[in-house]
């Protein structure tokens, strides 16, 4: 049965169905709701909800519990995302699972609150100090702000890495039917490293520190090998039209969606356009991408924000055919504006629309 | 099928629900639909709407960039939404808000003085359903008993002993044009 | 057959400290590992180290640790508290640590009541980066960022943890104990373990504020750096029992 649910409210919903009891947090628009919701729906389900003193807090309160072997959350937006760095910087040298949700909002310094994209770099290039990445999902509507969520404990249990849910302030309020998974998770994978008390085995360390440049260069390398399998089997894309594109559109989250209109009125305007839309933006699907676009005479990437994953784009297309659209400070392309730069980069030669490279 | 919409007015005119409750009705009639409401410090004090998407198809882009219905509660929202709907569109006014002549000719206009009939039957906070009931009636995009049924689940608490009267008012704004079923 | 007289506690493991000649983390590690076996309570005890000169902690003590960024170990312990409620949890940290960068940590922790233990170690510097102002430096000491003394015109007043701890509702016992020689050390072993007994009992946050020395950055043999600890840190840190079930008390 589907049920309307508002995009924050849905994570947190999902969340609780995941297994997830613990959630730290602090407010901050446009991602409160989330608060909110697991504010009432934690307790009812046994687990706990804190509202922490601030943003560096919560970070820390989700790195003790992760630690103690428990699935747990945290969310806010780009100010406090900037806030949380040091923390996360920590969980994953600490390789401690756990998810942690950006809606973004328009900056940089307090910016505003309307939707933007413009923490791509943050989120996944590491965002905080030290050599490390944590895979970053993006959801493009309500029902995948619920499966990812999902997805993003289990991979977060599977590789022991915090996992980021990069959405907007305009998935996290708006609301469509979702379905929520039939069977909650009860059981939570077995956690032998988990600091719970050391009753009947050798004591468990959770640490960050070594002091020895060859022991940690060996922590690095062990991290490496792991971000390693994760790009070669994470990765995801969703395609659209793709076959026989001229121009590959290379959008995510809410503003793929847009892209997508753009793309089918192209299509109905006898001009082959595609899209190409990564679900993980770390690992970048780079493979699907280079295939998608192999043929193609151009590439857009569309994107709320001044050009930031056109970085990944370019490294997975080459520089050669990578145009770029985007809007900043909280405003949202339209379909209209992406269909006009699709139209910009071709022209009608001859009576038929074709393509000239960048 | 795809309907745009845009719901605007005061914080407090009861926009917001409005769209919530067409979007869940078009659920329970098994439609893909999409609500997108403005948020933050333009909801205090100044005007607050939603954007509405109800389809037969999945939708791709949720926004509403070209309403092909608007309703207005208020000057500032007739201002800013009206030029924005596309030639055809419909546009209902809260006629008893709203006295500004509209300028431009390509668009089916419905005045309805959803305030005078809500203050009729209870209070001037039911305007939002007269006027969701003179759309239900005017376009049939989804029917009177999903939205009666939708108000049943998504009526607060607090608000469930005017159930009675928000079905009145649907039924109202319905009987402006034609009767209500 | 000859009488044990000293052994060392199960809650410690035989490494070594790396601590400094005299230094009293040593003394401090140890009467919180002392407690811990007394209370049977090592198998499930969490503590979490913070950052400074005791950052090492989770190499000495027999249990499962974590080791926290700098300052948060209050809210780590937090974490691990609320999921595990039925398990004793402590930190230990430093001044520079607890007052400075961690000082919102430790204010809501305590305004929380969260149901944890703090050891607090004061020794009026930052020690492990080589001696720098502390939030707890004592006006005109000498430090190498405030070389002609602190200056409280320009760098302030130390800051009295137990005290402005104690103004909350949430602690249920916080006193400020010493090391400076063998019946202080006797009396902060009580105080400690009343802290311990206090968070078994759940009735709040507990923290035990220490008064430490630290020979090496102060210049001083051990025994002239607890003379001085004496002379001029007791003045401005009275000890005492700051909050406690059977009310406040201060030492004379």
């Amino acid at each position: 049965m589907k049920i309307l649910m508002k995009g924050n409210e849905a994570i947190g919903e999902a969340a609780v169905l995941a297994g997830c009891r613990y959630f730290f947090g602090y407010p901050i628009t446009p991602q409160t709701e989330l608060l909110e919701y697991l504010s009432r729906r934690l307790p009812e389900a046994g687990g706990v909800f804190l509202q922490a003193e601030s943003e560096i807090a919560a970070i820390n309160m989700v790195y003790g519990a992760a630690g103690a072997g428990a699935r747990v959350m945290t969310s806010s937006s780009g100010p406090g995302l900037s806030l949380k760095q040091e923390g996360i910087s920590f969980l994953a040298a600490a390789e401690l699972p756990c998810v942690i949700v950006n809606v973004m909002r328009g900056g940089p310094g307090l910016g505003g609150i309307q939707p933007s994209q413009a923490d791509y770099f943050q989120a996944t290039r590491g965002g905080g100090h030290g050599d490390y990445r944590l895979p970053v999902l993006a959801p493009a509507c309500v029902q995948e702000m619920v499966d990812l969520t999902v997805r993003a404990f289990t991979l977060a249990d599977q590789y022991r890495t915090p996992v980021m849910i990069l959405a907007d302030g305009l998935l996290g309020q708006m609301m469509e039917p979702v379905e929520l998974p039939a069977a909650p998770v009860n059981e939570l994978p077995a956690k032998p490293w988990a600091t719970t008390g050391c009753k009947g085995r050798q004591k468990n360390i959770i640490n960050t520190l070594y002091l020895n440049p060859e022991e940690l260069e060996a922590v690095n390398q062990r991290l490496q090998e792991k971000f390693a399998a994760i790009t070669k089997k994470e990765a995801r894309a969703e395609e659209y039209l793709v076959e026989n594109a001229d121009i590959i559109v290379v959008a995510f989250g809410i503003v793929a969606r847009i892209a997508k209109e753009a793309v089918k009125v192209a299509h109905a305007q006898g001009i082959r356009a595609g899209l190409v839309r990564p679900v993980t933006l770390w690992p970048f699907p780079e493979k699907i991408l280079a295939a998608a676009a192999a043929r193609a005479k151009a590439v857009l990437t569309v994107e709320m924000n001044a050009g930031q994953m056109i970085e990944d784009v370019r490294l997975a297309v080459g520089n050669e055919r990578v145009h770029f659209y985007g809007r900043m400070g909280g405003m949202v392309p339209t379909s209209k504006a992406i269909l006009e730069q699709i139209r910009k980069i071709g022209g009608i030669v001859r009576g038929k629309y074709a393509v000239r490279p960048a | 099928m795809t309907e745009k919409i845009i719901i605007a007015g005061f914080g407090g005119q009861g926009v917001l629900f409005t769209g919530q409750l067409l979007a869940y009705a078009g659920m329970m009639e098994g439609k893909h639909v999409s609500w997108i409401p403005s948020y933050g410090a333009e909801m205090r004090g100044g005007t607050a709407h939603c954007a509405v998407t109800i389809a037969d198809e999945e939708i791709s882009s949720p926004l509403v960039e070209e309403p092909g219905t608007v309703f207005v509660f208020n000057l500032p929202s007739l201002l800013k939404f009206a030029p924005r709907l596309k030639p055809g569109g419909m546009l209902l006014i809260n006629s008893s808000l709203v006295k500004q002549e509209v300028k431009r000719n390509d668009l089916r206009i419905y005045s309805v003085p959803a305030n005078q009939i809500a203050e009729k039957i209870k209070s001037a906070q039911l305007a939002n359903l007269v006027m969701l009931g003179a759309y239900l009636k005017l376009t049939g995009v989804v029917s009177f008993h999903s939205v009666a049924a939708s108000l049943e689940k998504t009526l607060p608490a607090r608000r469930r002993h005017l159930l009675p009267y928000n079905r009145q008012a649907l039924e109202e704004g319905m009987r402006l044009f034609g009767e209500p079923n | 057959m000859a009488n044990t007289l000293f052994v060392r506690p199960e809650t410690l493991t035989p490494d070594p400290f790396h601590y400094c000649p005299g230094c009293g983390h040593g003394i401090i590690h140890r009467l919180v590992a002392e407690v811990i076996d007394e209370l049977g309570v090592r198998e499930t005890t969490i503590g979490v180290a913070s950052v400074g000169c005791s950052v090492l902690a989770y190499k000495y003590f027999n249990f499962d640790m974590q080791q926290a960024a700098h300052g948060r170990a209050p809210a780590v312990a937090t974490g691990i508290k609320r999921v595990l409620p039925d398990r004793v949890v402590f930190t230990y940290q430093g001044d520079g640590d607890l007052a400075s960068i961690g000082l919102a940590e430790i204010v809501h922790a305590a305004a929380r009541g969260e149901k944890i233990t703090v050891i607090f170690v004061n020794n009026a510097n930052y020690g492990m980066t080589g001696g720098q102002m502390a939030p707890t430096t004592l006006p005109g000491q000498k430090t190498t960022t405030s070389p002609a003394g602190r200056s409280v015109d320009q760098a302030g007043y130390p800051i009295r943890v137990s005290e402005m701890l104690a103004t909350l509702d949430g602690p249920a016992y916080i006193a400020r104990v010493s090391i400076h020689n063998p019946p202080q050390i006797f009396k902060a072993k009580k105080a400690i373990r009343k802290a311990f007994e206090t968070q078994l009992r759940g009735t709040g946050f507990t923290l035990v504020e220490v008064l430490s020395s630290c020979p090496t950055n102060w210049g001083m043999k051990p025994a002239e750096a607890f003379s001085w600890l004496e002379k001029n840190m007791l003045p401005y840190f009275p000890l005492g029992e700051y909050k406690a079930a059977s009310g406040v008390s201060q030492d004379d």
